[in-house]
């Protein structure tokens, strides 16, 4: 019996190498002797970004340089749909030096030690969690992905923070793109602890006037949950904000874009008159959006009201019951603006405080307290008052 | 008038930043290029800590006489104190702000003498 030769390979520590990949492919030559052919390919590729550093020095416009070296490239980087650069390349110096702060080893998890931190600073009582990257799931072609996350998401905070801090309240996410899915969160998890509303990401492309949305709508009105709108931005998503070439356009457009398409199909659909008991909030979209919404909806209501015979009043009377939050709010210059919206939209009783920290346009509670034309009462009201009251706090 | 020593010269290097606290008034120096500069540390939007961010050029847009878009550059010869929280940009050499000339950080004269480099307050 002749003795075969016997070879092990360990994979377990055998480091990689492009030859032993590929030794099948070599014996395939050799047995077919195509060393002897000319062999031209002509679409072979390598891997540019493993370079992109040494890339992004060859870049000619200065500025540009800068921010593809500081964005990378890839999956989040400069040349993605979903690039972007909302800390300006470094200059909200804060957002990249939080990740590196340490927290106190404790058994609970970091973000609760995190949150604390900056509420006890900033001097808020309570506050209501949103996640970031995933305020754009709602734009992914893939809804069972969606659905697989948004559980999971929710099942993670639930256990993880809002179990453990009573100080942090949550507004589930609901998949949108999965209407039944909606209706098994809100059953399964409407009443875990620390659950005071359920959240639609504004990104994304279902009519809320659908009818395979009632019964979640029913749902959360029945058990006097709010129904919260979280607006985002879809810059690859989204065709028309697709063509805007500078993050400043697509944020001031987009966060108020996507709520102000629902809003008018919530109008136009007389969803507040099918729900009138259901309380909608309107988060992230800033003020000045809604008196044009009013204003626009109003004006084409009373000459097109046949076409919405499911309204009973004006559209603004409508958006005048529902709730907004109050940041980024637009104070930069025209204070005689901001308080007439401050009426337009009841302001003392619809609406919100809210900080977005640690997003790079947050507003602290002096944007509120420090309003000129503003009274305790509607000072308390805004700051906490109307949220206590509109979510059961 | 009280002059506040802020360390001896060369002791900070270039493109640092120190805090100088004195009585509830808190004041950045910054020391550019050999020069230094010295600005309340409070930006005037929302009260961020102004000086405790980063320093950035300023850029400009690069049109052809085509009215065509070339690119940017950086103006290194402006150089902007960025604040961390909101990113509100104030010019180095004067404290005011680059979007609107009414908002500016206070600016607190810098003076050397005898190798150490004091701040008036």
């Amino acid at each position: 019996m002749d003795t075969l030769e016997t070879r092990y390979r360990d994979l377990s520590v055998e480091e990689f190498d492009t030859r032993t990949l590929l030794a099948n492919a070599r014996q395939q030559a050799v047995q077919r002797k195509l060393d002897d052919f000319l062999i031209v390919d002509v679409d072979a590729h390598h891997y540019e970004t493993e370079s992109f550093a040494e890339i992004a020095d060859f870049i000619e416009d200065p500025v540009m340089r800068y921010e593809a070296k500081y964005q990378g490239y890839g999956g989040q980087g400069i040349s993605s749909q979903r690039g972007n650069y909302q800390n300006l390349t470094g200059r909200v110096a804060r957002q990249s030096q939080a990740r590196k702060e340490k927290t106190p080893a404790a058994d609970h998890h970091r973000d609760i030690e995190v949150t604390k931190k900056w509420m006890d600073a900033i001097s808020i009582d309570i506050c209501c969690m949103f996640p970031t990257p995933m305020l754009g799931l709602g734009t992914t072609p893939r809804v069972d992905v969606e659905v697989s996350l948004a559980r999971a998401y929710n099942r993670w905070l639930i256990e993880k923070v809002l179990a453990h801090e009573p100080r942090i309240k949550a507004s589930l996410y609901l998949p949108f793109n999965d209407p039944a899915a909606c209706v098994k969160m809100i059953e399964d998890f409407g009443d875990a602890k620390g659950v005071i509303g359920f959240t639609v990401t504004s990104p994304h492309y279902k009519g809320v006037y659908d009818n395979a949305y009632m019964k979640t709508y029913a749902m959360l009105e029945e058990r006097n949950l709010p129904l919260i709108f979280h607006s985002a931005i879809a810059w690859g998503g989204d065709q028309h904000l697709q063509l805007c070439n500078r993050f400043m356009a697509v944020h001031a457009l987009g966060f108020t874009w996507f709520n102000i398409l629902h809003m008018t199909n919530w109008i136009c659909n007389a969803l507040p008159e099918r729900f009138p008991k259901l309380k909608t909030v309107w988060i992230e979209s800033g003020l000045a959006w809604i008196p044009f919404v009013m204003q626009r909806l109003d004006n084409e209501y009373m000459m097109r009201s046949s076409e919405v015979p499911g309204l009973k009043k004006l559209p603004s009377d409508y958006m005048r019951d529902m709730y907004y939050s109050s940041q980024p709010m637009e104070a930069v210059k025209n204070r005689e603006m901001l308080e007439c919206t401050f009426k337009m939209i009841k302001a003392d009783t619809q609406l919100l405080y809210s900080s977005d920290y640690p997003h790079w346009d947050m507003d602290l509670p002096s944007t509120i307290y420090d309003l000129p034309f503003l009274d305790e009462t509607a000072k308390r009201n805004i700051l906490g008052g109307n949220a206590k009251r509109v979510f059961n706090l | 008038m009280a002059e506040v020593l802020v360390c001896r010269n060369g002791e900070m290097k270039d493109d640092t930043v120190r805090i100088v606290k004195t009585g509830d008034v808190e004041i950045g120096v910054i020391r550019h290029e050999g020069k230094y500069y010295a600005y309340r540390n409070l930006c005037p939007h929302m009260g961020g800590p102004a000086c405790e961010g980063v320093r950035m050029p300023g850029i400009e847009e690069l049109i052809a006489e085509d009215k065509t878009y070339i690119g940017q550059r950086f103006v290194m010869e402006d150089m902007h104190i960025v604040c961390p929280w909101h990113s509100y940009e104030f010019h180095l050499e004067t404290g005011i702000n680059t979007c609107d000339k009414a908002l500016r950080l206070q600016k607190f004269n810098v003076t050397e003498k005898n190798g150490e480099v004091f701040v008036s307050v």
